[in-house]
């Protein structure tokens, strides 16, 4: 066990991965000789040389679109897009072929490909620079995506989707690239994907988050101490959704409010209050309540703390339900 | 890059017309090959020409007509290898009937029978794509990645006019340069993107002219011309296969065919246009070279012909033969693991169609 960032976390998985695999390459963006903005693949390009460490034209449409056709001829790609809201242009390839390929050739060819990239806000950079696009790649058949919180789990999901027969979108949380180090396994190390984790036990209402929000509801759930016995699932991967974990612990609390960074109409914690609303109506107590950002572009960095939902606002949340029932 | 010139102005011909151009020949045919593209030619041509009673027959759905642009497909593919991969948009529905791939496979594509869906590691054809140019990428990163594993294979890629307007041409032809990828970027240029004529896709001179942007060569070849076609395309294939990276082929045709079978040309098209590209149609012109070389007679183009009706016969039995696709279908291979849903889905649909 080593202490790592989880920026070091994703970097140490690449390594592995690449090591184990010789069929793994990374390409994208300035990941060569720099090893990527935030030296997420820093050391690979002496390590594995530039046939599999592979810095692209700055073209992302054209780092999906030629990685389906490194697939066909037996690679298995790690694509970096260099920052959550620059992967909008690769949407067309994802939508159009990365999550139907398979499907298109009835099973015979699979694209074990992983995207990569950074997400999310609150590290006071320019416009599209913090955007959280996670229901867009959920939304799309044949694509799973995870989202780590933790730098292990940042090792252990990225190194169960390189190694997933299936495309995965992994979002990394940049606001925590750096933020604290953890005790991360070395080696070999995976995190199946569909699992959720319990970042936290209580008994009177579960906070439902994943990414950069669960150490907010972490946060909200000290601010609640004294008050009421605090749950947090991380949820780790919305597809699939670990379903049996949300159900178990909601039966438990009978109490819910979901955390997301993203806007918040048919964002992710909507689906979740749906399956809940489907499958668990009768284990609640009150209302499940969504904290989400806004129906609004995500604003200049001067007041984007007012647009991130905040420990109050979450710990708020929870009072409301509580109070509810 | 030094090798890299502006692209031809010119068509490079090498079927002459009998009479004014003479005709030329390309070095290495015989009148076995010679006769073999022309097999290649009448297959494409009759599977096209009978698709379309079969889509007036209401026996397949809307229906992309290839008619004139057979010389494009037959020629290309000829210079090929079978470990060559060929990613196909609509336009070339059934150009994979060249690589085996059964007429019953391509019928029931158009059918939407899921019998319609191949394997293309097992023909060396991709999928076809429907969406404008968003497959050439594939065919770049295929290419690309077969030479990083030092494997010699060569991947072909096809596109109109219409799709040199679209970012992932671009972004693809940028991808290709750069990894000096062994790809061969076709257009076929027959001038038209449904309604839309070409001179509102670019006001380039050429389409060709592109390639030196992206530091390949640009080559314009007569895509009537299906001799000029194969010479052209063996041409690049031979640069790929040296390392010498991509090649960017604009074979000029015009559309003498609706866009597709729920297109209404006369709306928009001159029929004088259209007509006398129809007299000087691909196929013709080329049965005419022939028979002044004197390797096809009229009996063996009656049984050739002959052949290919039959294969086309045979095609559409099966194909309308296929069973009706089990529902599970719906749900199966768009996961390798699936999530937990999609069997709670797939029992809930049986259950609620009483299977």
């Amino acid at each position: 066990m080593a202490e790592r960032l989880l920026v070091e976390a994703v970097n140490d998985a690449l390594h592995v991965e690449m090591e184990r695999d010789p069929s793994v390459l990374v390409m994208g963006e300035d990941v060569g000789v720099l090893g990527g903005v935030f030296r997420a693949t820093a050391g690979l390009h002496d390590r594995f040389g530039a046939q599999r460490c592979i810095s692209t034209p700055l073209a992302e449409a054209g780092i999906v679109g030629t990685a389906i056709g490194l697939c066909m001829a037996g690679w298995r790609p790690v694509c970096e897009l260099q920052y959550d809201a620059f992967g909008y242009p690769a949407l067309d390839q994802l939508i159009t072929h990365v999550g139907r390929y398979r499907w298109r050739t009835r099973g015979k060819l699979s694209f074990p490909l992983t995207i990569r990239m950074p997400y999310g806000g609150g590290v006071r950079a320019p416009e599209l620079h913090e955007d959280s696009p996670e229901t867009y790649y959920v939304h799309t058949p044949g694509v799973k995506v995870a989202i780590p919180s933790t730098p292990a789990d940042a090792k252990g999901l990225l190194a169960a989707a390189i190694r997933d027969p299936d495309p995965v979108v992994v979002l990394e949380p940049k606001l925590h690239y750096r933020s604290s180090k953890e005790e991360v396994p070395d080696g070999e190390y995976l995190v199946p994907l569909g699992k959720a984790r319990r970042a936290r036990e209580g008994s009177d209402v579960t906070l439902v988050a994943y990414g950069s929000m669960v150490p907010v509801a972490g946060r909200a759930a000290d601010a609640l101490a004294g008050e009421a016995s605090v749950e947090v699932l991380d949820l780790r991967t919305l597809k699939p959704l670990d379903e049996e974990a949300l159900l178990a612990s909601v039966a438990k609390t009978g109490r819910v409010v979901v955390v997301q960074e993203a806007p918040r109409v048919c964002g992710f914690a909507a689906e979740v209050a749906a399956v809940l609303a489907e499958k668990a109506i009768f284990d609640l107590q009150g209302p499940v309540v969504r904290v989400t950002g806004y129906d609004v572009p995500y604003p200049y960095w001067q007041i984007e703390d007012a647009y991130m939902p905040s420990v109050e606002r979450v710990a708020d949340a929870a009072r409301r339900v509580l109070a509810a029932s | 890059m030094s090798r890299v010139l502006p692209a031809e102005g010119g068509l490079r011909r090498v079927i002459g017309d009998g009479v004014a151009t003479p005709d030329g020949e390309v070095e290495g045919l015989g009148s076995d090959e010679l006769l073999a593209l022309y097999r290649n030619l009448v297959l494409l041509r009759t599977y096209d020409e009978r698709s379309l009673v079969y889509h007036r027959q209401g026996r397949v759905g809307t229906y992309a007509i290839f008619w004139n642009h057979e010389a494009m497909q037959a020629g290309s593919a000829f210079a090929l290898e079978p470990r060559d991969w060929i990613f196909p948009s609509y336009r070339e529905s059934a150009i994979g009937l060249l690589r085996g791939i059964p007429a019953s496979t391509v019928l029931s594509w158009w059918r939407g029978h899921p019998a319609g869906w191949w394997n293309p590691e097992e023909y060396g054809v991709a999928s076809i794509c429907v969406p404008i140019g968003t497959h050439v990428p594939h065919a770049v990163g295929f290419a690309w990645g077969s030479r990083l594993k030092g494997e010699d294979r060569v991947a072909i890629v096809y596109f109109g006019d219409g799709a040199t307007s679209e970012g992932s041409f671009h972004e693809a032809a940028t991808f290709a340069g750069v990894m000096a990828a062994p790809a061969i970027l076709f257009c076929n240029n027959n001038q038209w993107a449904i309604s839309t004529p070409v001179s509102r896709q670019t006001a380039a001179a050429a389409l060709a002219d592109k390639a030196s942007g992206y530091g390949m060569p640009g080559v314009r070849v007569d895509g009537g011309d299906v001799l000029a076609v194969y010479e052209a395309t063996r041409e690049a294939v031979e640069r790929a296969r040296a390392g010498e990276g991509p090649t960017l082929i604009e074979a000029v045709t015009y559309r003498a065919a609706p866009h597709a079978t729920a297109d209404d040309p006369s709306i928009y098209i001159d029929p004088a246009r259209v007509e006398e590209e129809r007299e000087n149609e691909c196929v013709g012109r080329y049965e005419r070279y022939l028979a002044r070389l004197g390797v096809l007679t009229d009996s063996l183009a009656s049984e050739i012909k002959q052949e290919a009706l039959e294969l086309m016969r045979q095609g559409i039995a099966e194909a309308e033969a296929e069973p009706p696709a089990d529902v599970s279908l719906v749900f199966e291979h768009a996961y390798a693991n699936p999530p937990p849903t999609q069997a709670h889905d797939l029992a809930e649909l049986r259950r609620t169609l009483g299977g």
